[in-house]
């Protein structure tokens, strides 16, 4: 039998990939160039029983996806530029408290109110960063449409399995662009489910590490009764300011993810094998690169692509072996700088960074990469 | 590998993002290309540029936006201004000619014909003109059929109105060839 094809946008393909994994539970405040992801959920999730509400904003949102996933639900909320802002100090208490969720974030134009309509890659620091204190981060930059289905899948995966919230983060372009996208039979791709207690309700605590670095978290509503507090815990849950626990916990937080990049990072090498000039680049802007790539190619030039499809946590294993053997890195980014200081960062000098910076609402055009691809001596 | 770029531009409103997508829809799930569709617009809902943008290629497509067009609709002289620099020479230029007056010169071979009258007076409602449009790209480009167009426009629209899509299509086509005889 053949598989159901469809011409969808980036963003319902999202949305599609998100009820692939499970998601019964939407809430979210409307934002360009984000909403159809909410317009998409307030159709289909009440078909199969899920809950989608419109909060007050984007604040109220971040809540009820905690709150709904604690009490059991897979979780969704996406947002925009400033939508994202908001959501920060929750995203912090998601990283604190351990609750799995998904954030979609479509990049536009900012800071602030920004440009509303026009595409930008400038979020990607404010993923790591963006909330307070020291904490895991988690953060998948897809470059198609048929890729945002997939990811957004892999990210309900990595939240459950890593106990923590998670972000997906096309750019304008992507997630406005339409293109045909297979849909996978079900089965086809891996859901990961959510590690459950194996402990009776009287001796659960929600942060034992007995289990591992990733302790089995219990709904809300099923005999199992715990704390969650947005200060630094105990493993019962209950808050704590002892030194040796809040140091143990705080590096256990970040330790779960940072470990495992080798599980989580993954990316795309294309034509990298003989490459003097290594194009570093992601989301829409990777398309550019590739069509560079391949015109360099063709005037004899040895170009190639490492394409990040997580930029959190980053590839630097990865970007500093290529450091050890190219002439130079290009990095068309549609901020100032923000993918290319990561890279310098792992380069360590060895070979030079030559960014490209558009924050003027415009694409990068594969001749402004191919130009620049040329000024690597 | 084949790389086929196409425009259609004008104001917001006109429905012109939602030409794009149905060619696109056409050349990916009835012709059995590959097609990505972009677009660009402000932020008013009515009025103020938009355009949106058609990529189709018989393999995958990197670069979803034009870098040089093959075939270009201006619904507007200010978009006839602005876009008809990057059309390739010997592209296609569409234009509707009760709103574009002044036709931008170049080596391409432009068309006109009053689309947006088209769609009022011969179809009945002026609202299908970004059809009307569309049926005039299919057969000035000849990247997807008659026939595939069609299902795309048919299969996009709400069932009380295809009669109406249907007719607007048609007309667009026929007089698009008529206009470029």
């Amino acid at each position: 039998m053949s598989k159901k094809v469809a011409f969808l946008q980036g963003n319902e393909a999202a949305t599609y990939g998100a009820l692939y994994a499970g998601c019964n539970f939407f809430a979210g405040y409307p934002i360009t160039p984000s909403t159809e992801v909410a317009e998409v959920m307030s159709i289909e999730l009440p078909k199969i029983g899920g809950k989608f509400i419109q909060m007050e904003d984007e604040i109220g949102a971040m809540a009820a996806i905690l709150g709904a996933s604690l009490a059991g639900a897979k979780v969704l909320t996406s947002t925009s530029g400033p939508g994202l802002s908001l959501k920060q100090e929750l995203i912090g208490y998601g990283c604190i408290a351990e609750i799995p969720c998904v954030v979609y974030n479509v990049m536009r134009g900012g800071p602030s109110t920004g440009m509303p309509t026009g595409p930008s890659q400038s979020d990607v620091m404010c993923a790591k960063w963006g909330t307070h204190g020291d904490h895991p981060a988690i953060c998948l930059v897809p470059a198609s449409v048929q890729e945002t289905y997939e990811e957004v899948i892999r990210a309900f995966n990595l939240s459950e399995k890593y106990r923590t919230p998670v972000l997906v983060m096309p750019d304008e372009i992507v997630a406005h662009m339409r293109e045909r996208i297979v849909f996978p039979e079900p089965g086809e791709i891996e859901v990961v489910p959510r590690k459950a207690p194996t402990v009776p309700p009287e001796q659960y605590k929600p942060y034992d590490t007995q289990f591992g670095d990733v302790p089995p978290l219990a709904s809300y509503g099923t005999g199992y009764k715990f704390h969650v507090t947005g200060l630094n815990k105990m493993q019962d849950g209950f808050p704590t300011t002892k030194a040796e626990i809040v140091q143990a916990e705080e590096e256990r937080q970040v330790r779960k993810v940072e470990a495992n990049a080798d599980d989580i990072v993954t990316f795309e090498e294309y034509m990298l094998a003989d490459a003097e000039v290594v194009v570093v680049a992601y989301g829409s802007t990777s398309r550019s690169a590739r069509y560079a790539v391949n015109v360099a190619r063709e005037q004899g030039i040895k170009a190639g692509m490492f394409r990040i499809k997580t930029f959190w946590p980053f590839p630097d294993k990865q970007i500093k072996a290529l450091a050890a053997k190219v002439k130079g890195f290009v990095v068309p980014e549609m901020n100032l700088g923000m993918c290319a200081g990561e890279v310098d960062r792992n380069a360590q000098g060895k070979a030079p960074v030559l960014g490209i910076f558009r924050v003027d609402g415009e694409p990068i055009n594969p001749d402004q990469i191919l130009a620049k691809i040329k000024e690597v001596k | 590998m084949s790389r086929y770029e196409l425009r259609f531009s004008g104001a917001g409103g006109q429905g012109l993002i939602t030409a794009g997508i149905i060619m696109a829809k056409a050349a990916s799930i009835y012709e059995g290309k590959q097609a990505v569709q972009s677009q660009s617009y402000g932020p008013e809902a009515r009025g103020g540029a938009s355009k949106s943008e058609v990529i189709i290629s018989d393999g995958p497509i990197d670069y979803p936006k034009v870098t040089q067009c093959d075939a270009l609709l201006a619904m507007t002289q200010e978009a006839a201004n602005k876009y008809s620099h990057d059309l390739k020479e010997g592209g296609v230029l569409l234009i509707d000619s009760d709103l574009v007056k002044n036709v931008p010169p170049g080596n391409f071979k432009t068309v006109a014909f009053p689309i947006i009258n088209t769609a009022k007076n011969d179809v009945g409602r002026e609202i299908v003109a970004n059809i009307v449009a569309l049926g005039a790209m299919v057969a000035l480009t000849g990247q997807v059929t008659r026939a595939n167009a069609e299902k795309a426009v048919l299969s996009s629209v709400p069932e009380a109105f295809i009669e109406l899509n249907r007719k607007a299509f048609s007309m667009g086509y026929d007089r698009a060839l008529e206009a470029s005889a």
